[in-house]
Parts: C-alpha cells; sequence; structure tokens
C-alpha cells in the first residue's frame, strides 16, 4: 500500500488538475456538526461515521465525506454558477478486513453547481476525471439513476405504491419484493389478509410514541392498496428488462427504447445529449460500459447520471466514483436547489496501482 | 511448559452445562480454591489449562489470542468481532444456551408482522414524527447487517444495556431487537416478535482464537480435538 505522502502527493497532481478545470479550492472542516448529516446519509455511512461529543458543539463527526459539506457550503453562501475542488482525508469505520479496507484515506474531489446545462456539466465531470485518470487504463462505467426513477414513475398504479418504490430505488432487494407484491406475485401474508377482514384486533394496551391514528391511516392504505389492480406482469418484465440491461455506451440509447416503456422518452432523450457530449469531449462510446443498475446498491443520495472507474482487481473498490445528486441540494437548500454533479478519486488507491507520472 | 487456555464462562447455569458438556467428553472442569476464584483446573486432557471468564469478555479474550479456545454464545462472537471468522474458527456447537435474537413490535400494532411492515411504517413514522424509527438494541452490528441486508430503511439504532423490552413502553424506542428464549418478557412489556424478524439462533459454542499463540502446542490440540469428538480446524 502506498505511504501518506505518496497517496498525498497523488492527491494534490489531481486537485492542481481540478483547479486548472476551474474550480475553486474548498476546504470543509474534517469535524462536522454530526446531527445533520447524519439524517441525511443512509446506513452504510451512519453506521460507519466516528462520531464524538464536544462540551459546546454536541455531537460530531470526522468528515465520512466531501460532497454534503460542500454542498452545505454552497447554499448557505455560494454564486452560482461555482466549481469546487479539495483533497484530503475522509473517515470510515470498517466492518471488514481487505485491501484499501481503511479507516482513514484520500479523497480529490470536482464538484459542479450549473443550472445552464445539466449533461453538458455530467460530461464536464465525466471527461475531467478519464483524462485524469488515462494512465491507469481503467474500466469505466456510466448509468443513470433517473433512468430508474422515470420508469417507476411512468407505472400505471397507484401514487403510493410508485412512492414506495421510488424510495427503495437503492435496495434492490426490498424493491423487487415490493414490486412483487404489487403485482400480485407473491402471496399475501396471512397477517396481512386477516388484517384487511379486520380479524386482526389484538386488543393489546397502546404503548410507544407511534399513534393510533398513525395505524389507522396505514390500514386505510392497505385496504386502498388492495383494493387497486395489480401492476401488469409485463410492465415487471420491461422492469427487470431494464434493471439487467448492460450494453456499450453508444448502444444504450436504442437499447433502452426497444423496452418499449413510454415512460423513458424524456430520460432517454437526455441521455443521448449527455453521450454527444461526452462524445464532443472525446470519450469513446464504444468502448464506455452502460449499466442500467449501475450505483443503485452503493450510491445514495445520486439521483441522475452515475460513473466509475474501477481497476481490474474485483476486491478494490472503486478508484473513482461520481455523479448527479439534485435531490440533495434540495434537501439542503431549504426550498432552493440547484443541479449538481460531482465525484471523487482516491489517490491512495491511485498510487497504489502506480501512480499518473 | 505452555498450555492451551481454555475460557470457560465463569458463573451460573452456563458454567454448569459447560463442564456438564467437557465431562460427557472424558474431561473433568472444575474451580479450584474457593467458589469466588476464578481459577480451574483440568484433569483428563494433557496441558490444558482452564481459564473463567465473563461470557461477555471471551469473544474479545479469543480475538487478542490471550486464551486459545474459549466458550461463548455464538450472538456475541459475531456482535463483538468484526468478521469474525477471520479471528476465531468455531469448533462445535454445544446443545445449550439456546436463545433467539429477534425483532420485537409493540403489540397493539395490528398492521405490523413482517420486514415489509416494518419499512413502511418506518418510513411514515419518520415523515410524522421527524427522526428515524428507533429500535433499541445492545446487538447494533447484527441488527444492521441483518436489516440493512432485508433492505429496511428509516430506522436508527439506539444503545440500549439491559431491560431493553421497557424502552418502548418508556419512549425512548419503537421497537427493540433482544434475545429471548420463551418470549414471556416480550410478552409481559406488551411486545410482539415479527414473524420474518429472527436475526440469529444463538446457541454456547467451543470457538478456537485464530490469532493465539499455538506454536509447540499442536499435539496436545489435535489430541484434544480427537477427544472432544471435534475436526481438527486450519486455524
Amino acid at each position: 500500500m502506498a505511504g501518506k505522502a505518496q497517496s498525498r502527493a497523488v492527491g494534490q497532481h489531481i486537485f492542481a488538475a481540478f483547479e486548472a478545470a476551474g474550480a475553486t479550492e474548498v476546504t470543509p472542516d474534517i469535524l462536522q456538526p454530526a446531527e445533520a448529516l447524519l439524517d441525511l446519509y443512509g446506513e452504510d455511512i451512519r453506521a460507519r461515521a466516528y462520531v464524538t461529543t464536544d462540551p459546546l458543539h454536541g455531537e460530531m463527526m470526522l468528515r465520512p465525506d466531501f460532497t454534503v459539506p460542500v454542498v452545505q457550503a454552497h447554499m448557505a453562501e455560494g454564486a452560482e454558477p461555482a466549481r469546487y475542488a479539495y483533497m484530503g482525508e475522509v473517515f470510515r469505520k470498517q466492518d471488514h478486513r481487505g485491501t484499501a479496507r481503511v479507516a482513514e484515506y484520500f479523497q480529490a474531489g470536482y464538484e459542479v453547481f450549473d443550472r445552464t446545462d445539466p449533461e453538458a456539466a455530467d460530461a464536464e465531470v465525466f471527461a475531467l476525471f478519464a483524462g485524469v485518470l488515462k494512465p491507469l487504463d481503467l474500466n469505466a462505467t456510466i448509468g443513470d439513476i433517473g433512468l430508474l426513477r422515470a420508469a417507476v414513475e411512468g407505472l400505471d398504479t397507484l401514487p403510493a405504491r410508485k412512492a414506495a418504490l421510488s424510495r427503495h430505488i437503492w435496495r434492490p432487494k426490498r424493491f423487487h419484493q415490493l414490486l412483487q407484491r404489487y403485482a400480485g406475485l407473491s402471496p399475501v401474508p396471512e397477517s396481512r389478509v386477516a388484517l384487511l377482514s379486520g380479524a386482526a384486533q389484538s386488543g393489546a394496551p397502546w404503548i410507544g410514541l407511534r399513534s393510533a391514528e398513525e395505524m389507522a391511516a396505514r390500514i386505510a392504505t392497505l385496504k386502498a392498496d388492495a383494493e387497486t389492480a395489480s401492476i401488469a406482469a409485463e410492465d415487471v418484465a420491461r422492469l427487470d428488462a431494464l434493471f439487467a440491461l448492460r450494453c456499450t455506451a453508444d448502444r444504450a440509447p436504442a437499447m433502452l427504447a426497444d423496452l418499449g416503456i413510454a415512460a423513458l422518452s424524456p430520460a432517454i432523450e437526455r441521455l443521448e445529449k449527455r453521450l454527444a457530449a461526452l462524445d464532443a469531449k472525446g470519450i469513446d462510446l464504444t468502448a464506455l460500459a452502460f449499466e442500467a443498475s449501475h450505483g443503485r446498491a452503493t450510491m445514495e443520495y445520486y439521483d441522475g447520471f452515475v460513473f466509475s472507474f474501477e481497476a481490474a482487481d474485483p476486491a478494490l473498490p472503486p478508484v473513482a466514483s461520481g455523479g448527479r445528486y439534485d435531490a440533495l441540494t434540495r434537501v439542503l437548500g431549504g426550498g432552493r436547489e440547484i443541479p449538481a454533479v460531482g465525484g471523487v478519486i482516491r489517490p491512495g488507491l491511485v498510487a497504489d496501482l502506480g501512480g499518473l507520472s | 511448559m505452555s498450555a492451551i487456555k481454555l475460557g470457560v464462562p465463569s458463573k451460573g447455569r452456563l458454567m454448569e452445562q459447560c463442564f456438564g458438556w467437557f465431562a460427557d467428553r472424558g474431561l473433568t472442569l472444575r474451580r479450584t480454591g474457593s467458589e469466588r476464584e476464578y481459577a480451574g483446573a483440568v484433569e483428563g486432557a494433557e496441558a490444558v489449562e482452564l481459564v473463567l471468564l465473563s461470557a461477555g469478555e471471551i469473544p474479545r479474550e479469543l480475538a487478542a489470542g490471550r486464551i486459545h479456545l474459549g466458550v461463548t454464545g455464538s450472538d456475541l462472537v459475531r456482535e463483538k468481532l468484526a468478521d469474525w471468522e477471520t479471528q476465531v474458527c468455531d469448533l462445535a456447537p454445544m446443545g445449550f444456551g439456546h436463545a433467539d435474537l429477534i425483532i420485537a413490535v409493540p403489540a397493539c400494532w395490528d398492521d405490523v408482522d413482517t420486514l415489509e411492515d416494518l419499512d413502511a411504517v418506518a418510513h411514515a413514522f419518520r415523515a410524522a414524527h421527524g427522526h428515524r424509527l428507533r429500535i433499541a438494541t445492545k446487538y447494533h452490528r447484527l441488527l444492521r447487517e441483518f436489516l440493512t441486508r432485508e433492505g429496511v430503511a428509516d430506522w436508527q439504532s439506539v444503545d440500549s444495556q439491559g431491560a431493553t423490552e421497557g424502552t418502548v413502553k418508556n419512549l425512548t424506542a419503537e421497537a427493540v431487537a433482544d434475545i429471548t428464549s420463551s418470549g414471556e418478557t416480550l410478552r409481559a412489556n406488551h411486545l410482539k416478535i415479527l414473524s420474518d424478524g429472527l436475526i440469529h439462533q444463538s446457541q454456547a459454542t467451543l470457538f478456537a482464537s485464530r490469532g493465539a499463540d499455538w506454536g509447540g502446542l499442536e499435539r496436545p490440540f489435535a489430541k484434544l480435538c480427537a477427544q472432544l469428538g471435534v475436526d481438527l480446524p486450519t486455524l
């Protein structure tokens, strides 16, 4: 494994490339207020954050990631459009041993906040990363969570079902179990049958913070769901085909159109625009992998374009990853939002793989 | 001369059952000195030394290599040791100390019986109350791994080292993840077990440390394994 000095030198080289691309340096604190961040992160980062108590500031955490503090800083005081770069340590507890499973490592990142042309910004970030990482000959993959969201939104079914499915796009197992349930393809649990027939009234004393009214509301939702027609099996098959789609990027729009999901059209148009922008930046689309499910299980808070660069060794984590996170700016913006895309490179892994010169 | 250090729970029924398990295989474990002294002796095997420890400390002692063998609950090893299989090797389930680690919710929640229900309720709860649905437990790792694998969101664990079943009534949690054998304490506290909420079925298990110094102990360890009727592991 590369030493700290070596990793830092690689990180500074990458950072210089980001600055040369027009980014302003941002230096978020290593110690971050924990509460807001813990609320935003998914279970994975939450469980792995180092949290401690400060006598004046309450719960603080060692930053597990730069994106959220950078978005917070931008939403608080940033001018538009903005391009930011950073380089520094992040901290994550590791539950498993293994190469590159270190609790403290460098990230060099580049984030773009620009509402003029989102697809051009996507291509700008990806092409910048591809250029920086060129000497390593990594495997690049792109995807688009926006396609998955559009396909779910386009289903002919109850809004409550679509909302439940959208919420679990990042958790494939639960997503597919729910989809099977809404399509009538899995048996209804006995307890649900009993509940809906009115037979499941425990009469147990009420305890806990959740109120009887909240339970009544859920039972009403379940009744409305039970009275609604199942999602058509063909629609489930189309979704499954979408999630399984893998091809080279140049063929992706045609393959997606062939799925016959009408709701995908606007998202496919955006993909075509993004691919054209990538092509204009000199990216070879015939050598770039497209996976519709890319980033689904690992890249929380990304909600559009996603990408990663990986080494041949499958035991190594991605050398670089990133994507679009418009929704996160909405959550942190207090009513304001701005299209945002960015990514990070792990200089330590780059150094392990031989460096950039 | 060096000896194989065998760590065994230092008190109560678990200790007695443990002594019984070894006695059935021709090894007599006993305390030396007074009832209160945590030292012991082993008869019927060569180069084995008894160390009496709190069951909860045995996983850590095994991981640190301060004992070679140890008896503790399979739940405690999985909870306390990251990547437990790389640190210890399970030699034999011992057939006692059975307990299930389960998730339980208020019995009055007529609409909740499965993890699917729990997940849906957690989402609505977070929207209504402004914080995630809290699950009280001391088994944070096992709970997190289970709910992550099952795709349950919008929950958080809160630490409870005792009287966990009371946390819901006390409004410090909405659900619990705890060990139960008969379920009586849960029922008495107006809780019910989710039908698919079984996280781990635990029992007392004999573990071997991968990190201990086994140098010069290969022969007595092979003989001991043969005597106990367990396969000699690769450590």
